[in-house]
């Protein structure tokens, strides 16, 4: 009746949970997908007012892109640990009241260690808080998963956005004011030539544009944003 | 625990907002001095650049210590208080809300290699919010050795662009009075009609398109902020030459 079985395993005291590693496949896909496939700006359409207000040029796009980086990781992090302990029906605020929180850091910062970046960002630093990229991940995602995801999960968004904010400041920068970081590219032969600067670019409509444009390429071109009707 | 409970939910956002307010207000004492030094040697840096001498924040404090040879908180009749310290004690921002009465003024006489220059600091409205920059006068008291504009949030790409170096250097040269010695200023212009800037008589430079309001905020800033000044330029009319 109660014959052994042979293939009884020993008796285990620590149970070895097979780990996830760090950059596994699904962790890798947190990192890109924001890139391309799933781009806060282009597939979601979230964080237009920023990306039409600082992308002028291209030098405080990148300074707003890693300021950007900066906050949604660690208020990621924050609300990732905190997930458990945060009531329900105040979960918004929480959320707000540490972004905003990281927000004012990072200014203090900037504006203690890194004064001439702090000067050129002045009032986009502020704007993060009302960025909804930022809230929308720690709703959607940092509520629910643990604290590496969550991390990975902000640095691929904001660095989704980044690189949206920072295609969209190229092509003004250039177009608007012939220039690419501040140094002037377009030769003055050109412009000896009859050619103009489009004022028009420097101006937000030309953002949403130019934004309207990176759609329509990106949608073209990955089959997987074809919508099936 | 019930997290849902209205006790619950009443003391994590007290704790909360205490965790919150402690930490901003710890990282905000420990960096004011930091801070205030970068925007002390910054003003520093800036006075010093109207008058052609170029430096890094960091060496901004020694030079300007050798150049700046006088620094006079004037009253609104041209005399000088001497209680007062113009570098450090005098906020111009706060200064224009006062009595005309208590109002004072600063003024730094800079010494370089013989020439003597009046540098005059400079605060007005731009399209969003404040501008504020100096402005240098020649030994004359009339002819600009050099301006400097800083702003707070004009936008990027047009009213910005003032603090640009080809912007701040088409006021080089301008005269504030005219021929008859009547103040004035500079107007930033959108019918100059000489946008290489040629003409230094005219008491105009070249605005920057789609920048009209900050540019107009410049204009008006200069000749408001010169008004003060009026009686301590002229108080010594022998050197002040109106040679237009």
């Amino acid at each position: 009746m109660s014959q052994p079985k042979s293939n009884k395993k020993p008796a285990i005291f620590f149970v070895a949970k097979e780990r996830e590693p760090l950059f596994s496949k699904k962790n890798r896909a947190l990192l890109k997908d924001p890139l391309d496939d799933n781009n806060p700006i282009t597939v979601q359409v979230l964080g237009i007012c920023s990306a039409l207000a600082i992308t002028v040029q291209l030098k405080p796009a990148v300074v707003m892109t890693l300021s950007v980086i900066a906050v949604m990781a660690a208020s990621n992090v924050i609300v990732s640990l905190l997930r458990n302990a945060i009531p329900n029906r105040i979960r918004i605020i929480v959320q707000l009241v540490v972004v905003a929180s990281m927000v004012i850091l990072v200014d203090q910062v900037l504006r203690a260690y890194a004064y001439d970046v702090s000067k050129q960002l002045s009032i986009f630093i502020g704007l993060i808080i009302t960025n909804c990229i930022v809230m929308g991940r720690l709703e959607a995602f940092a509520l629910g998963n643990g604290v590496w995801k969550s991390f990975l999960d902000g640095v691929g968004n904001a660095a989704g956005y980044g690189f949206m904010l920072i295609l969209v400041a190229f092509f003004r920068e250039l177009f608007g004011s012939g220039k690419l970081y501040g140094i002037q590219v377009i030769p003055d032969a050109l412009y000896q030539m009859g050619y103009e600067n489009n004022g028009l670019m420097l101006l937000s409509p030309m953002a949403l544009i130019t934004l309207g444009i990176i759609i329509w390429v990106q949608r073209a071109r990955n089959r997987k944003l074809i919508e099936k009707n | 625990m019930n997290r849902d409970s209205n006790g619950y939910t009443f003391g994590f956002a007290a704790a909360m907002v205490l965790v919150v307010a402690s930490v901003l207000a710890f990282t905000a004492s420990s960096l004011k001095d930091l801070q205030s030094e970068n925007v002390r040697k910054e003003k520093m840096q800036n006075i010093l650049s109207t008058i052609g001498v170029e430096t890094d924040r960091e060496g901004a404090e020694e030079l300007f210590n050798n150049y700046i040879v006088e620094q006079l908180a004037l009253r609104n009749d041209g005399t000088v208080d001497e209680n007062v310290d113009a570098f450090s004690d005098v906020k111009l921002a706060l200064e224009l809300k006062k009595d005309v009465e208590t109002q004072r003024f600063p003024l730094y006489v800079a010494s370089v290699e013989e020439s003597k220059y009046y540098i005059v600091p400079l605060r007005g409205s731009g399209l969003w919010d404040a501008i504020w920059g100096y402005i240098a006068l020649d030994e004359d008291r009339n002819t600009i050795k050099g301006a400097v504009f800083d702003h707070k949030g004009e936008t990027a790409g047009l009213g910005a662009e003032i603090t640009q170096q080809w912007f701040m250097d088409r006021f080089v040269g301008e005269k504030i009075f005219d021929v008859s010695g009547k103040l004035v200023g500079i107007s930033v212009s959108k019918t100059n009609n000489d946008p290489n800037d040629t003409d230094k008589d005219d008491h105009e430079v070249d605005a920057i398109s789609g920048a009209t309001i900050t540019g107009d905020g410049v204009s008006d800033m200069i000749i408001e902020r010169l008004q003060h000044y009026l009686p301590y330029l002229k108080a010594t009319p022998a050197d002040l030459a109106y040679n237009n």
